[in-house]
């Protein structure tokens, strides 16, 4: 399928399309995890017309399209028993985090105690999703999002040694396992017998995943794989039985041909040859070990072999994929703790003879702290909804929760701290633990710079797929005069009716309440702006796209604004229509925050192609060679010496 | 081996502000957190321990009320309770409802299912009565060994250690008995999740008051229900001169 998409991309003289896979192969700056990710997602194939092929939100942002399938109204797929089951489930996780755990403790003895991981294990906690009739809870993906809530806001470190066991370490046999691989895993790694990891990272392969070195040969009798390589900063290596580790495998092309392609592999620590190195000595999250491991001739039985040869990359990705609205809504969980610690404060604190919440600077901050937990929360448990209700294009909406999740949360402990004045700097308080916890939010399960291309790559591409009609047409200009009249018609009316303010973008007005409309408005212009901004991008630069960061930067931000907009839109109005007790609080949560966001939106977008902005661009760019040229800053010092 | 019953009754939960109706006829409870009457959880408790030392043959869970007692007699089930019985009162009666009446259900339902040993709460902390476990044994004319903070059970011999004014009382009752546990006689566990999961499968049997021949009607005609009065602020004072003059102020020596 692929090989189709990828002739039909090959560009017109105008270059008026997208980003095709090979483009991005050659380039080596270029990370292959972008690539694979987008190879994973299976894109319905074009309608001539090229309408609508993915229900995506974000997706079809890139067409300057509303699709509300997904975020309008607010979706909510949790039946009643699940709600009942998961409700009751609250309370004692609650609290067994208060009562039970200790995060100042974890984080002193850099492990989960001893017994609250016993703890831990007795509770459930980790096999939260793992069928029912396997040991698990068999929790939904919008229960577990409940639950975690809760352990993010008493310990991310906790948070970690659980996700790295569920959420990364074995997903992969939950999604993707043959029947006898569940059974013969699941039921002990459930119970927490045994412990998880997931081994992707290696010293000369991070973000650049596919360029991984273990090995894994199969053997001549073809009864098993031998695994060679070694990994690192890998959570839980240190104390994992079940690893889920991922090398390169020679795959024979149907041409005969061998190529070395990326497998996954159910590996346990029995096998032998398995080894780990000492706990690494880290920022935060101490609680949960971090370890390098070391695979010397580890004879992997065939039937391990996870998914088919060859697809390990794509499963790598899919486990990511599927984890990322867990970390969305632990930090969601993590900033309601935060702010409440800073609300406690500010409302006790006198000085200047009042207490300091009553004035403005801290208002501010409160007001800003709460619109990020509502933007994240409320991104979290869309996501979580669409993957219950068996949507399979949520990748972008997934990566952009984490993204703006992990720096969200990030914001909130460090307004929470300054509120906290001194208080907030001394470790009893607990609040420096947690921004050093919060801090690999933003580094791991892919950095944030990396989603941030992700969804600019993914999104232009399907821009561009949508304008290959024009394209091709562009071909034989002479012969495709109606396609081009039409479609440079509508380009042109749609940018002139822009300016002129009168063509305000795809209405919301059906879906929302009225008390959001100025928001809906805003957000309704944002899309259609944004769509225009792309199909500009597209026709401007087409495949050279892929090298301009500067550019891809600033449209993912715009997209994470808009769709966190259109989160809290859809979110506000919902509560509104059920006459929510507090529904009036988040329509001012979700106005102040559109506005704020509109106009950064506004500025993004105007930064696409503005000339200054395109000038400061090639400066900066100037200035980091000019950086790394001199190793150092590059000016001297103001007294000459 | 004895049965247990033990009287589970679901109440405002500790950590809510209690807010007074605008009408003053009550406290608000619509949308309010609720959960188990800390009392019963270590009634609860205490049960699910005789049980798990081979000295009671099974813990049946009691609640009264509305639908939603549901799921405190779930939460009971979730700790260890083998089985539940829900006497099902509608919320618009439940108002009526007060320890006079659970305590003729209970002694009723003791009767029924012939348990051996009736284990609640001393109190309930939405009303503070403290009267069930009284008058259930009243009813019953059973002994009672209240404020319970030990227990031991031997054959049919009950030795109750009591927390009562001024220091503990030892007693020891026969079986059958009522006891109302106190603070410190356990510390009750959590219901770990996968016990939540399971108590979804245990038997729940919903009868009415009347099947138990027990009617619903109360004496007592609630007038109004009213925040306490707001305390005003305190000072420090320094020293006593600081103090006497202060009082002389304020006229009050
Ligand atoms: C505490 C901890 C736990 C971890 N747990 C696990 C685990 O359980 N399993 C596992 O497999 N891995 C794990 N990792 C590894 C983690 O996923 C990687 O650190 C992460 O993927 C980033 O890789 P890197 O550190 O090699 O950074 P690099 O990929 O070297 O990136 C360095 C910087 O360059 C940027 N960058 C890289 N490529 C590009 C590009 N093409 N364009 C623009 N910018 C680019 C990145 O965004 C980043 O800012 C863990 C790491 C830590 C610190």
């Amino acid at each position: 399928m692929w090989k189709v998409a990828e002739k039909s991309y090959r560009l017109t003289a105008r270059s008026l399309v997208s980003l095709s896979r090979s483009s991005l192969r050659n380039k080596s700056a270029t990370v292959s995890a972008i690539e694979y990710e987008k190879k994973e997602t299976t894109v319905p194939k074009a309608e001539a017309n090229g309408s609508v092929e993915s229900k995506s939100f974000v997706m079809n942002l890139f067409r300057g399209g509303l699709v509300p399938d997904q975020v309008l109204p607010y979706p909510k797929v949790i039946t009643q028993e699940q709600a009942e089951f998961i409700q009751a489930m609250l309370d004692p996780m609650e609290k067994f985090m208060v009562e039970v755990n200790d995060a100042a403790k974890n984080d002193e003895i850099a492990k989960v105690e001893d017994h609250t991981m016993e703890g831990l294990k007795e509770m459930g906690a980790f096999g939260l999703q793992v069928p029912i009739e396997l040991n698990g809870l068999g929790l939904s993906n919008t229960q577990y999002a409940r639950l975690v809530e809760i352990v993010g806001r008493h310990d991310l470190g906790v948070g970690i040694a659980l996700g790295a066991h569920q959420s990364i370490g074995f997903k992969g046999i939950l999604l993707e396992g043959s029947k006898e691989q569940k059974t013969k895993y699941l039921p002990s790694l459930a119970t927490g017998e045994n412990i998880a990891a997931f081994c992707l990272t290696e010293p000369a392969s991070g973000s650049d995943a596919a360029s991984i070195q273990t090995k894994a040969v199969k053997s001549s009798c073809g009864n098993y794989y031998m695994l060679n390589g070694s990994k690192i900063w890998i959570s839980n290596g240190g104390i994992a039985e079940i690893f889920t580790v991922f090398a390169k495998t020679p795959v024979t092309q149907p041409d005969g041909t061998t190529k070395e392609k990326i497998s996954a592999f159910i590996v346990e620590r029995a096998f032998g040859g398995v080894s780990s190195g000492p706990p690494e000595n880290k920022m935060g999250i101490k609680a949960s070990n971090t370890a390098e491991v070391y695979f010397e001739d580890v004879k992997v039985p065939v039937e391990n072999l996870l998914g088919k040869e060859g697809e390990g990359f794509k499963i790598a990705m899919h486990i990511l994929n599927n984890g990322r609205f867990g970390m969305a809504a632990a930090l969601s969980g993590n900033m309601k703790a935060m702010i409440e610690k800073a609300a406690d404060h500010a409302m006790n604190r006198v000085q200047f003879g009042s207490k300091i919440h009553t004035y403005g600077a801290i208002q501010e901050k409160f007001a800003k702290m709460s619109m990020l937990q509502y933007v994240t929360e409320s991104m979290a448990f869309i996501v979580c909804a669409n993957m219950d209700a068996g949507y399979k294009d949520f990748q972008l909406e997934a990566a952009i929760s984490k993204v703006f999740a992990s720096e969200a949360a990030w914001q909130v402990t460090d307004e929470c701290i300054q509120i906290l004045g001194g208080m907030g700097y001394m470790k009893d308080c607990g609040a420096e633990r947690v921004l050093r916890d919060l801090r690999i939010f933003r580094i791991f399960e892919g950095t944030n710079d990396i989603l941030r291309l992700f969804v600019a790559l993914t999104g232009m591409q399907y821009t561009g797929k949508f304008l290959q009609p024009v394209s091709n047409a562009m071909k034989s200009p002479l012969t495709n005069i109606p396609t081009l009249a039409s479609f440079f018609k509508t380009y042109a009316s749609k940018r002139i009716g822009s300016k002129l303010g009168w063509d305000l973008g795809p209405s919301m007005s059906e879906h929302i309440h009225p008390d959001v409309s100025s928001s809906a408005k805003l957000a309704s212009k944002a899309i259609m702006q944004f769509g225009l901004a792309a199909e500009d991008i597209a026709i401007k630069y087409g495949k050279k796209f892929i090298d301009m960061q500067f550019l891809q930067n600033r449209l993912a931000n715009s997209a994470i604004d808009i769709f966190a907009m259109v989160a809290v839109i859809s979110r506000a109005s919902t509560s509104l229509n059920n006459n929510e007790e507090n529904a009036k609080l988040e329509t001012t949560l979700c106005n102040v925050w559109c506005n704020d966001a509109a106009k950064r939106v506004q500025e993004n977008l105007t930064s696409l192609s503005d000339k200054t902005s395109l000038q400061d661009f090639k400066a900066m760019a100037d200035l980091s060679n000019m950086v790394i040229e001199k190793q150092g800053v590059v000016q001297n010092h103001p007294l000459g010496f | 081996m004895a049965r247990v019953l033990v009287g589970v009754k679901r109440v405002v939960d500790y950590a809510v502000k209690i807010r007074v109706k605008p009408d003053k006829s009550g406290v608000v409870t619509d949308g309010v957190k609720h959960s188990m009457n800390p009392f019963d959880e270590i009634a609860v408790e205490e049960a699910i321990r005789l049980k798990e030392k081979k000295f009671a043959s099974e813990v049946v869970a009691v609640t009264c009320g509305p639908t939603q007692n549901q799921e405190t007699l779930r939460t009971a089930l979730a700790m260890g309770a083998d089985r539940g019985i829900h006497v099902e009162i509608p919320a618009a009666d439940y108002p009526k409802v007060g320890p006079l009446h659970v305590s003729k259900i209970l002694a009723k339902l003791a009767q029924k299912e012939e348990a051996g040993l009736i284990i609640v709460g001393k109190q309930a902390i939405d009303d503070d009565c403290n009267q069930t476990a009284q008058m259930t044994a009243s009813f019953l004319d059973w002994p009672q060994g209240t404020f319970a903070s030990e227990l031991k059970l031997e054959g049919d011999k009950l030795t109750v250690v009591r927390e009562i004014d001024g220091g503990l009382e030892t007693i020891e009752l026969k079986m059958p008995a009522v006891v109302s546990a106190d603070l410190r006689l356990n510390e009750p566990r959590y219901a770990t999740l996968p016990n939540i999961m399971k108590a979804k499968k245990k038997k729940v049997d919903k009868l009415s008051p009347s099947d138990l021949g027990v009617e619903i009607a109360t004496n007592i005609e609630v007038l109004e229900v009213s925040d306490p009065p707001v305390r005003d602020a305190g000072m420090k004072v320094e020293n006593t001169e600081e103090l006497i003059s202060k009082l002389k102020e304020a006229g009050l020596v």
